[in-house]
């Protein structure tokens, strides 16, 4: 087995063991339970493709449910030539590369406008991206010299949104989604596209600022079917989105004449 | 006080007079001032139930309605109970339905007919708390029946959305040994400037606190104390634009614990400073009159901030919580004071840091029965090393002697944990405090070595701390984002239209009555809990 078909590795190539943990609503209380219990797990594992497979932990958690950890050996086969990756299509840049690159494609500050939309109240998300703190060691969109920030906090209505937006000259529009229910993350995203679009086509000239989403519970292949630019996923860093701001809204100058722009 | 730390007690002192210092002018205030929620609380707890057919509790009704005449500035029971006796009208619902239709004019009362409506708003309000107080003997009589479980206590939560669905999950979860039930509230509740009505079935990522669904959880609960010969405390929040009203609920409904944080509401919900700390003041009372063991929400200061560097802002807030818990009547048996197992494990020495902060929160605080949480930041999706991670968690609990336990799960920051997650985690818990349970007897750190050092440090932090605050007041420093990064200016964030300055002849019989003391029990659960009595007078 060489080149682009591959196994899973336990301990010797090709072995293909994996190991998997679920729970069946079986009881695990006599003797007779238990052995059909495991052979529940068992059944499950077989359709699973883990052949032969070994349930090497049972127990009972309360009186109508068993957990178990089992392992076993998959046949199936990882073609690596089909293994289809999305590429980050913007520059990982430091904060004075960004900064840089607002002021000489832009020539002014790049506004950000950033909210929870809808009944969550969970801020974390977009604090984190937006705070001069940031997390996981980045600071945060406040941190840039060259970035504006306006956080209007949680439960902000969309109209509201929309009009801040405008007030504020925004360059870009950040909404977060943390906490949803039955794909509440979804219509709010839609419903938000859909209203920055026609206040744009009230306007006229201008266009709708850039509409950027972020959450857990995002896909970020949906951005069209959304409506908005761009959807960011669990564990974005703010210098990625700083990075995508100014990716897409300060056009790249040439370096001579970024350098002139400098001066 | 036993120190293993050897803190200088001169320090100590000092730390609690800054915090008292600072906390003295927001108490002012609260007695200055009151809210629509504090008012709508005092018809809550004098038996107004229900809504509207459009949902809205008939308490907001009638709070809008006296707002709109005679405002609040006198309080709501002058008018409305005035009202009720001018009027015709059987009891306050059919009053604020009345109220409702504008058909009720409210006056403030003069006189005899004032005098006559101090008397029967108190007498509503005497009923009212009588029934806290009942509960609250309950408790007690429950606890004896049953037992009380040994600490630390476990903390789960439950959130499913729907009550009839949390029923069972909490059974199940107090059968595989939690000792508390949280219900998780709906998400944006707190931002709710009412306390949605009845049993609910649908949520967001939580369940709606209601006084129907605190009903049916804590009889459950009941059910399940007498199965399991172990009472299983009930918790639920106390925090948001409704503190009060729901504070009140709980102590009608006999929930045990609720989180009920000074700041909170204001650093990580944008609520207006003053309506918070107005609406504590008076949930506090509350809980202090139904011996309910408050949490605080210390813990959340260390998700938004470096555990390390920010961890005396959380010594900084537990005094502050302490110095209003106590100012509004709470023994030290129900300061619940949170903090939480946030360092990164990649820091060197990670875990001698947090048992120097766990173990310095002990010593500050030894009546109190401290609520510490588990990681979550530093959780992965690496399940396994997250299940190691949480067993350090509860190796420095049971190290440090803390004495509430909220659970760690593998799948923190996953899913919402399945079944076996819950199962591994309380296995993870047993066995820690099978194995390691009496380790804290045996806990002596070394004399002037890191973990005492850095314990003085980070208490030497919050003093420096406390003194700037002092020379700021402490709105300011909240406004200038002192506490969990963000700047939160008194006027700004929601619920400010709701705060009202007291007139002169406010009445609020609750307030009469809460504040006069003279609860009925003594060495109840609240206290028992944390093993002393020190510090209730």
């Amino acid at each position: 087995m060489t080149g682009n078909i591959i196994r899973p590795y336990g301990d010797t190539t090709g072995d293909g063991r994996v190991q998997v943990s679920f729970t069946l609503p079986v009881p695990f209380g006599t003797t007779t339970e238990r052995a059909r219990a495991e052979g529940a797990a068992m059944q499950l594992a077989t359709k699973m493709g883990l052949e032969p497979a070994m349930v090497v932990h049972a127990k009972g958690m309360g009186p109508d449910y068993t957990f178990f950890i089992v392992y076993g050996r998959v046949s199936h086969l990882v073609d690596l030539a089909e293994v289809t990756v999305t590429e980050r299509e913007f520059p990982l840049l430091s904060s004075a590369e960004v900064n840089l690159r607002i002021r000489s494609g832009l020539g002014r500050k790049l506004v950000v406008v950033g909210a929870c939309i809808g009944t969550d109240a969970h801020t974390v998300g977009i604090d984190a991206i937006l705070n001069v703190k940031g997390h996981s060691g980045e600071k945060g969109l406040e941190y840039y010299r060259e970035i504006r920030v306006v956080n209007l906090g949680s439960q902000v209505a969309i109209p509201d949104l929309v009009a801040r937006a405008n007030a504020e000259d925004a360059d870009a529009v950040l909404v977060s989604q943390v906490v949803t229910q039955r794909d509440a993350h979804i219509s709010n995203a839609r419903e938000m596209a859909a209203a920055f679009d026609a206040a744009a086509s009230d306007a006229g000239a201008g266009g709708r600022p850039l509409l950027v989403v972020g959450g857990p519970r995002f896909d970020p292949g949906m951005a069209a079917e959304l409506g908005v630019d761009k959807i960011f996923g669990k564990g974005t860093t703010p210098g990625e989105v700083a990075s995508y701001l100014a990716y897409a809204l300060a056009p790249e100058v040439p370096a001579e004449d970024a350098e002139g722009a400098r001066v | 006080m036993q120190t293993r730390l050897n803190l200088d007690p001169a320090v100590v002192r000092e730390a609690r007079a800054l915090a008292a210092k600072a906390g003295q002018p927001i108490v002012e205030m609260a007695r200055t001032h009151t809210t629509v929620s504090v008012e709508r609380a005092v018809l809550r707890l004098a038996g107004l139930q229900g809504a509207d057919p459009d949902g809205m509790p008939w308490v907001n009704r009638l709070a809008d309605a006296i707002r709109d005449t005679t405002g609040l500035e006198h309080g709501v029971a002058l008018p409305a109970w005035d009202a009720l006796l001018t009027g015709s009208y059987e009891d306050l619902a059919s009053l604020a339905e009345a109220a409702a239709q504008g058909k009720v004019a409210f006056r403030i009362p003069a006189g005899t007919d004032a005098a006559a409506a101090r008397s029967a708003a108190s007498a509503a309000l005497a009923r009212g708390i009588a029934r806290i107080d009942a509960n609250r003997v309950q408790r007690q009589q429950m606890i004896e029946q049953t037992s009380e479980p040994r600490k630390p206590w476990i903390y789960l939560i439950v959130a499913t959305g729907d009550i009839y669905e949390d029923i069972p999950q909490a059974q199940a979860a107090a059968r595989e040994g939690a000792d508390i039930i949280a219900v998780i509230r709906s998400t944006g509740q707190s931002l709710l400037d009412y306390v949605p009505e009845g049993a609910t079935r649908e949520g967001f990522a939580g369940t709606y606190a209601t006084q129907e669904n605190f009903r049916l959880m804590r009889a459950a609960l009941d059910e399940t104390s007498h199965e399991l010969g172990r009472y299983v405390r009930l918790t639920n929040y106390a925090s948001g634009l409704c503190m009060p009203e729901i504070a009140s609920l709980a102590g009608l409904e006999r929930l045990d614990m609720m989180l009920n944080d000074c700041m909170y509401g204001i650093i990580f919900r944008d609520i207006n400073p003053r309506r918070t700390f107005i609406d504590q003041r008076f949930s506090r009372q509350i809980h202090a009159r139904a011996g309910i063991i408050i949490n605080t929400g210390e813990d959340n200061y260390l998700t938004t901030a470096d555990a390390v560097d920010a961890a005396h802002t959380v010594v900084v807030s537990q005094l502050m919580n302490e110095f209003f818990g106590k100012e509004a009547g709470l023994a030290d048996g129900q300061l619940g004071l949170g903090h939480a197992f946030e360092i990164n494990p990649a820091v060197p020495d990670s875990f001698l840091l947090e048992l120097a902060h766990a173990q310095l929160v002990r010593e500050l605080f030894p009546d109190a029965p401290l609520k510490y949480m588990p990681p979550t930041k530093h959780m992965t999706g690496n399940v396994f090393a997250g299940y190691l991670l949480d067993a350090f968690f509860n190796l420095c609990g049971v190290m440090t002697d803390q004495s509430i336990l909220l659970i760690g799960m593998m799948t923190e920051g996953i899913h919402t944990p399945f079944l076996s997650d819950r199962d591994l985690a309380l296995e993870n818990v047993r066995y820690v405090r099978d194995a390691a349970g009496r380790l804290g007897e045996s806990f002596v750190p070394a004399p002037g070595g890191f973990i005492e050092q850095r314990a003085k440090q980070v208490l030497g932090e919050s003093v420096g701390l406390l003194r700037r605050i002092n020379d700021d007041g402490l709105l300011n420093a909240i406004a200038d984002g002192t506490f969990g990064i963000t700047k939160r200016p008194a006027d700004g964030g929601r619920g400010l239209e709701g705060v009202i300055s007291r007139a002169e002849g406010y009445f609020n019989p609750a307030s009469e009555i809460l504040e006069a003391g003279n609860g009925p029990v003594r060495g109840d659960s609240a206290q028992v809990a944390a093993g002393s009595l020190e510090g209730a007078a």
